[in-house]
């Protein structure tokens, strides 16, 4: 099993749903993050003064997927994701050890 | 941010202007030296009006304001009935701002608030230097030709009826100054532009919501005006709208239309096959709020419309319009319950104003009942509109289609079916202002409600559509894709309505 974060643009997480949807997945967790990469932060005004907001807000999304699966999930998620514009955020894949459905008890692929 | 002060921006915005401020003091100039050519047939029988003091000791001089002894109460009560009932509807902008960014996006709701604060300044602009002059000057049956600029016309008011000399002959009726008779018109001018705000928010450009603003207040509302308060070819046949269901509401919801049609719906509105997404609003307590200011206002809206401390009136009027505001509330509420099995508390409070909007042509001739029913039929309309305008690709984010022009519409056409003669006898309005509807057995009141309504449908229609037009060919309508996903509030004007949030931006 391994678990998919990837970090994207607010407005393309319907996108990002809809194509791992089509690719059987299940389900998923979303959050609301802060963070900065290559697009650094923009300018905001407060009556006429500047400040700049270094943290932008993006949406991470974590999926849990058989090993089978990562590839097919990675290119849904890069061609739902992506503008080619600098900001469009990015994916980590890791390893995870165990999973447990709690209402069943079952484990592991039978829990995703 | 800063796009929108580039130079040949600014310029195009002056050069825009140039003709008011042209024309402006080409009038000054001409009332300076000309004396005044307009009231010669008002001057030329002098003494024979009683109640024109004035008049009287100089016949040959213009028309001032008549004295107002210190004991005349009427005028007093009058005038203080007016001015508090224009700060009521004044207050409406609070409502409509509200409601408006409650049912938005939170990344758009600065966007929102900045449209409905400059949208009153703007229209107060054009209706003071042209606007009421357009609409109540006296001219001919299409427009008003005569005290045009800065409603600053030949007047005697409070003087009345024949006692009246001026060019705003349309308002003799009314013994109140012309200084009140200006703002409570301003207030309900502005009402009219705010509507357009909600229809087209999230994804309309600043500046072109702005000039629209502007255009609607000279070119669109003041016209219309004219014909239906103004001493115009629909009020002289005896169209009836009391205190603005066609002339602010549906003028209002047309040109929301137009709006909506040309700029096309918000990105991710409608999916590729077609359906309605729902976008919902951040702030269910704003809309809330909003609404009961709206509701507030409405007893300023429809009661001061009588323009006159008339008691029978004005508590018959009040109750007449609270009456439609409440049916409206239930029938809307019940009908969301059933139809989409919860009461959804967006649909209660479009019912509630779509009530409102229902009994405000009508709420001086109708019974209590007949408000009532008005009321229930307007609150299971605006469910079904909103339902329609989704189902064909109509993109309005806070309803203000279905609230203000299907009712504003229906409300009219109500008039003609449910004046009661009764009412009409108590409120001293005779047959020619409005006669007894089809279900009292009168005929003739529908047909000219009839003409009334599609006379101003097929003027606002054309004459906004064009103006969409000219801005989006200049200006531009839509803001960029980009701009739309990243919020109006930032790229608009660069701040945010609640720093220190979680922002959603989905």
């Amino acid at each position: 099993m391994k678990k998919i974060e990837a970090i994207i643009r607010h407005f393309k997480l319907e996108d990002v749903k809809n194509a791992v949807n089509a690719k059987g997945i299940q389900g998923m967790t979303v959050s609301e993050v802060r963070g900065f990469g290559r697009q650094k932060g923009h300018k905001e005004m407060f009556r006429g003064a500047e400040y700049t907001v270094d943290f932008l807000p993006k949406v991470k999304v974590e999926l849990i997927v058989n090993d089978s699966q990562v590839d097919s999930i990675l290119d849904a998620i890069v061609g739902a994701a992506k503008t080619g514009n600098v900001g469009d955020g990015k994916i980590f894949v890791t390893e995870v050890v165990r999973a447990v459905r709690i209402r069943t008890g079952e484990s592991d692929d039978a829990a995703l | 941010m800063s796009n929108y002060l580039k130079p040949w921006r600014v310029l195009c915005l002056l050069a825009a202007l140039l003709p008011f401020l042209i024309t402006t003091n080409v009038s000054l100039a001409q009332d300076a030296a000309g004396g005044s050519v307009a009231p010669a047939a008002a001057t030329a029988e002098p003494a024979k009006e009683v109640a024109a003091p004035t008049a009287a000791e100089a016949p040959t001089a213009a028309p001032t304001p008549a004295p107002i002894a210190t004991g005349d109460l009427k005028i007093a009560l009058d005038t203080m009935w007016v001015m508090i009932a224009g700060f009521l509807v004044f207050f409406m902008n609070l409502g409509f701002g509200c409601v408006e960014a409650g049912m938005c996006r939170v990344k758009n709701c600065v966007n929102i608030l900045s449209k409905n604060f400059v949208v009153f300044a703007v229209s107060t602009l054009g209706f003071w230097v042209l606007g009421f002059g357009l609409m109540f000057g006296h001219g001919s049956p299409y427009l008003g030709t005569e005290g045009l600029f800065l409603a600053s016309g030949e007047d005697n008011s409070p003087a009345t009826m024949d006692a009246y000399k001026g060019a705003y002959d349309a308002l003799k009726w009314t013994g109140v100054p012309l200084a009140a008779k200006f703002f409570f018109q301003l207030v309900f001018a502005g009402t009219a532009a705010t509507i357009v705000s909600g229809a087209v928010a999230e994804r309309i450009k600043y500046i072109s919501f702005i000039v629209f603003s502007l255009l609607i207040s000279v070119f669109i509302y003041p016209v219309v005006g004219h014909w239906v308060w103004g001493g115009g070819f629909l009020q002289t046949q005896g169209f009836y709208d009391f205190a603005g269901s066609t002339q602010v509401h549906s003028i209002g919801g047309w040109c929301a239309l137009t709006g909506v049609i040309f700029l096309g719906p918000r990105i991710g509105k409608f999916t590729a096959d077609g359906k309605a997404n729902a976008i919902p609003g951040h702030s269910m307590m704003a809309a809330f709020i909003g609404c009961l200011v709206l509701w507030f206002g409405w007893f300023g809206f429809n009661p001061g419309s009588t323009m006159a401390a008339d008691p029978i009136a004005i508590a018959d009027i009040a109750l007449t319009t609270n009456l439609g505001a409440v049916f409206a509330t239930l029938t809307a509420t019940a009908t969301a319950w059933i139809l989409l099995g919860k009461p959804d508390i967006g649909m209660t409070l479009n019912g509630c104003l779509a009530g409102l909007v229902g009994v405000t042509a009508g709420c001086s001739v109708i019974t209590p009942v007949g408000a009532a029913i008005i009321g229930s039929i307007s609150g299971v309309a605006v469910v079904f509109a909103v339902m329609f305008f989704d189902k064909i690709k109509i993109d309005d984010p806070v309803g203000a289609t279905s609230v203000h022009l299907v009712n504003g519409v229906f409300g009219t056409l109500c008039v003609g079916l449910f004046a009661s003669p009764e009412v009409l006898k108590a409120h001293l309005i005779p047959p020619e202002v409005c006669k007894p509807g089809l279900f009292y057995g009168g005929s003739e009141q529908i047909v000219i409600q009839l003409i009334g309504i599609v006379s101003t449908a097929v003027y606002v229609l054309v004459v906004s559509a064009i103006c969409w037009v000219v801005i989006k060919a200049t200006l531009g309508l839509r803001v960029s894709d980009e701009e739309q996903f990243e919020g109006l509030d930032h790229g608009e004007h660069g701040n945010t309505a609640y720093h220190g949030f979680v922002v959603e931006k989905v």
